[in-house]
C-alpha cells in the first residue's frame, strides 16, 4: 500500500512535468489574449528537436534549450499569422499544429524508435531520506523541480509586475492598453513565443527524461489537455497547476490498476485521460458567469491596430 | 525601391478567391522543394514524382479520385459549421464511428445479398457520426463546454473504441487473431468506378453532398441564419436566430458527413473493419475546407490538390525516397500560407508613391 502510494504521488510529479510546462505558457499566451491551438504541434517539435540534439551533442542542457528555441520559432510563425497577418486564431493555431507535427516526424526520422539516457534524480542529503515524504518529494530530477518553481514566477510575474500588467492589459482590452502607449503586437508576441518555448521544454521533458525514447506520436494529445487545463484552471496559474498534477495522478493510476491485474480492457484506461479531461471541462464550464470573469476578455479576437 | 503598401478593402474582391488559393499553393511548391533539397533530394525528382507520376497514369488518377472522395465530404461538412463559427476539428473520430456502425450491420448481415444492405450502412454510418458529433454539440449548449476541445478529445476516445472492437467483439474469429473483421460480402461494398483502379462509386456522395452544401448554404433560410450567425453574432441575437439550433445544426452536419466518409473507407477501399481506418482525412479535411475558401465549389477543387499532395507523397516516398512526413508538412505550410495570403480577402497591395503623387 505504501509502495502504492509513493509510486501514484511521487510518480505524479514527473507525470504532470510535460503538461505543466506547456499549459503555464498556455496560459500566459491566453492571458495576454492569444488563443493558440497548436501546442501539440510543438510539443512534437520541441521533443524532437530535444531529443536530436541530446543525442548528437550528449548533453541534456543543450537538448531542453535546443528543443525550447525549435518550438519557439515554430511559434513565430503563429504569431505572424495572427499579429500580422490578421489570421483568425483557432485556424493559425490548427495549421501550425499540423505543421509541427510534420516537422517532429521529419527531424524525428533518423532518431525514430531510438532511446537515451534519463537526466540523473537528485538526492537531497538528508530530506530524500525522509520516510514517505522522501520518496515521494526529495527524489526527482531537476526539471521537475523546475516546473514547479515555474508555476510562482508565472503567477507573480503576471499579478505583481509591470509586465504582467501589460500582458494582462492586452488580454482584456487591446485597444484600451494601445492608447495607453503598450505596444500591443509586440506584448502578444512575446506571449506567444514564451508560450512557445514553454511548450517545447515540455515536449523535450517527455522525449529525454520521462520516457527517454522518440517515437512519431509521442505526444499522444498532451498537448490539447495542456490547453484544456487552461480552461480548467480558469487562467490561473496555480489552478492550472494543480490541473496538470491532477492530470500526473490519473496517468498514474492508470498504470497501478494495470500493474494490480485490475480487469478492464486496456483501450479503456488509454481513453481515461479523454474522458476525464471531457467532464472536467463540461464541470468547469457550466457556470458561464464564472467563467466569464476570469476569462481574458479578448480571448481569440483578432487585433486591428488600423481602422 | 517598390515603396508597397496595405490598405484595406472597401469593396469585396473578385480576384481573390482564386489568386489567395494560388499564392498558397505556388509559395508551398518553392519551400516544400527547397526543403526537400536541403536533405539532398533532387527537386525536378521531387516535383516528378509529387505531380506528374500520379496524373500520368489510369492508377494514379484512380487514387486521386478514391481519396478526394472522404476529403469532399467531411470538408463540406465541417465547412457549414465553420461558416458559423463552430469549430468541430473532431472530424477524425466521427469518421471512426461511422465506419464502426457500417461495418457491424455488413458484419451482422454476412452473407446478405440484400441491395439495401449498403444504403442501410451509409444511414447507420452518417447517424453514428452526427450522434458522436452530437456529443460534442450536447456539451457545449447545455454546459458552455468548448466544441474545439471536445470533439478533438473524442476523436481520441473514439480511437480507442475502435481499436477495442477490432480486438475484440468484431474480430474475425477465423482470423488468426489479427486486429480485423471478416471481409465483407460484395453487397457491402461500392462498385468500382475506373476498371483496374480501386475508385468506386463512393465519389458520387461526395459530389452530392457538394450540391446539398451549396443549395443548403445558398439557398435555404436555415443555411442563412447559420452564416448570420458567424458573420455578425449580435445581429443574429437581434433577428432572434438560435445559436443553440446553429450549433447544433452544424456539428450534426458534419458528424453525418464524416460517418458517411468512414462508411466510404470500410465499404471501399478496405472492404473489412481495421484499425487504419483514414490516413487523417479528418485533418486534412479542415485544410481542404479554408483551402476551398469555405465555398462547396471550391472544396472540390481544394479536395482534389489535397488528394494529389496523398497519393504524390505516396509516389514520393517510394521512387525519391523522401520521408514520409513530408506531407504532412507540406499539408501545414499549405495551410500557413493560405490564412498569410488570405490577406488579400480583406486588403489590397498599392504603391505608395503613386499615393503620395496623387
Amino acid at each position: 500500500m505504501i509502495d502504492t502510494l509513493v509510486f501514484v504521488i511521487g510518480g505524479m510529479l514527473a507525470a504532470a512535468t510535460s503538461i505543466l510546462f506547456a499549459s503555464l505558457g498556455e496560459t500566459v499566451s491566453e492571458r495576454a489574449g492569444v488563443l493558440n491551438l497548436s501546442v501539440e504541434g510543438m510539443m512534437a517539435t520541441g521533443a524532437a528537436a530535444a531529443f536530436g540534439i541530446a543525442t548528437l551533442s550528449g548533453s541534456h542542457a543543450l537538448g531542453f534549450i535546443g528543443g525550447g528555441l525549435a518550438a519557439g520559432l515554430l511559434s513565430m510563425v503563429f504569431a505572424a499569422l495572427v499579429l500580422v497577418f490578421y489570421a483568425n486564431q483557432v485556424a493559425a493555431g490548427l495549421a501550425v499544429g499540423i505543421l509541427g507535427l510534420g516537422i517532429s516526424a521529419f527531424i524525428g526520422k533518423p532518431f525514430e524508435g531510438n532511446t537515451i539516457e534519463k537526466i540523473p534524480k537528485l538526492d537531497i542529503p538528508g530530506l530524500s531520506d525522509v520516510v514517505l515524504v522522501g520518496p515521494i518529494l526529495f527524489h526527482h530530477d531537476v526539471m521537475v523541480y523546475l516546473a514547479c518553481a515555474m508555476i510562482f514566477i508565472v503567477a507573480y510575474v503576471l499579478k505583481r509586475t509591470q509586465l504582467g500588467r501589460m500582458i494582462r492589459a492586452v488580454g482584456e482590452n487591446p485597444q484600451a492598453a494601445a492608447s495607453n502607449g503598450i505596444p500591443v503586437r509586440l506584448v502578444r508576441c512575446g506571449a506567444i513565443g514564451f508560450g512557445g518555448f514553454m511548450a517545447g521544454i515540455g515536449g523535450a521533458y517527455l522525449s529525454t527524461a520521462y520516457t527517454a525514447l522518440w517515437a512519431e506520436g509521442l505526444i499522444s494529445g498532451r498537448g490539447w489537455i495542456a490547453v484544456a487545463l487552461v480552461v480548467f484552471g480558469s487562467w490561473l496559474p496555480f489552478r492550472v497547476a494543480l490541473g496538470a498534477y491532477l492530470f500526473g495522478g490519473i496517468s498514474l493510476l492508470e498504470l497501478s490498476l494495470q500493474s494490480h491485474g485490475v480487469k478492464l480492457p486496456s483501450q479503456l484506461l488509454s481513453a481515461s485521460p479523454y474522458l476525464v479531461t471531457i467532464l472536467l471541462l463540461a464541470f468547469i464550464s457550466r457556470d458561464q458567469y464564472r467563467l466569464r470573469l476570469s476569462r481574458p476578455m479578448a480571448l481569440g479576437q483578432t487585433y486591428r491596430n488600423e481602422s | 525601391m517598390l515603396d508597397l503598401a496595405l490598405v484595406p478593402r472597401t469593396e469585396r474582391s473578385r480576384s481573390a478567391p482564386i489568386v489567395v488559393p494560388l499564392i498558397a499553393v505556388v509559395l508551398t511548391l518553392i519551400c516544400g522543394t527547397l526543403l526537400l533539397s536541403l536533405i539532398g533530394k533532387s527537386p525536378a525528382a521531387v516535383v516528378h514524382s509529387f505531380f506528374i507520376q500520379p496524373l500520368s497514369s489510369l492508377n494514379g488518377i484512380g487514387e486521386i479520385i478514391l481519396k478526394a472522395g472522404p476529403l469532399i465530404l467531411i470538408a463540406q461538412g465541417l465547412a457549414i459549421g465553420y461558416r458559423a463559427n463552430v469549430w468541430n476539428i473532431g472530424a477524425e473520430g466521427q469518421l471512426i464511428v461511422g465506419a464502426i456502425a457500417g461495418a457491424t450491420l455488413a458484419i451482422i448481415f454476412e452473407t446478405s445479398n440484400s441491395v439495401f444492405l449498403l444504403p442501410a450502412m451509409m444511414l447507420a454510418g452518417a447517424a453514428a457520426g452526427a450522434a458522436w458529433a452530437g456529443i460534442a454539440a450536447f456539451l457545449r449548449v447545455r454546459f458552455s463546454a468548448s466544441e474545439i476541445l471536445t470533439s478533438f478529445m473524442l476523436s481520441s476516445v473514439a480511437l480507442q473504441l475502435l481499436y477495442y472492437l477490432v480486438t475484440g467483439p468484431l474480430r474475425d474469429p477465423m482470423g488468426m487473431n489479427f486486429p480485423q473483421s471478416i471481409v465483407f460480402g460484395s453487397a457491402a461494398l461500392f462498385d468500382v468506378l475506373i476498371p483496374g483502379t480501386r475508385s468506386n462509386m463512393s465519389i458520387f456522395v461526395g459530389l452530392a453532398a457538394t450540391v446539398l452544401a451549396w443549395f443548403f448554404m445558398s439557398r435555404t433560410i436555415h443555411g442563412f441564419r447559420l452564416v448570420v450567425g458567424g458573420m455578425a453574432p449580435d445581429a443574429a441575437r437581434y433577428a432572434g436566430y438560435s445559436s443553440a439550433r446553429a450549433i447544433w445544426l452544424s456539428l450534426l452536419i458534419g458528424g453525418a458527413c464524416a460517418g458517411l466518409a468512414g462508411v466510404g473507407e470500410v465499404a471501399g477501399p478496405l472492404g473489412m473493419l481495421q484499425r487504419n481506418l483514414s490516413p487523417g482525412y479528418g485533418y486534412a479535411a479542415i485544410i481542404v475546407a479554408f483551402l476551398g475558401g469555405l465555398n462547396p465549389i471550391g472544396i472540390v477543387f481544394a479536395a482534389l490538390l489535397m488528394a494529389l499532395l496523398y497519393v504524390g507523397g505516396d509516389f514520393a516516398v517510394v521512387s525519391a525516397g523522401v520521408p514520409n512526413a513530408s506531407a504532412t508538412i507540406l499539408q501545414g505550410m499549405l495551410l500557413v500560407f493560405y490564412l498569410a495570403a488570405s490577406l488579400l480577402f480583406t486588403h489590397r497591395i498599392v504603391r505608395k508613391s503613386v499615393k503620395v503623387a496623387a
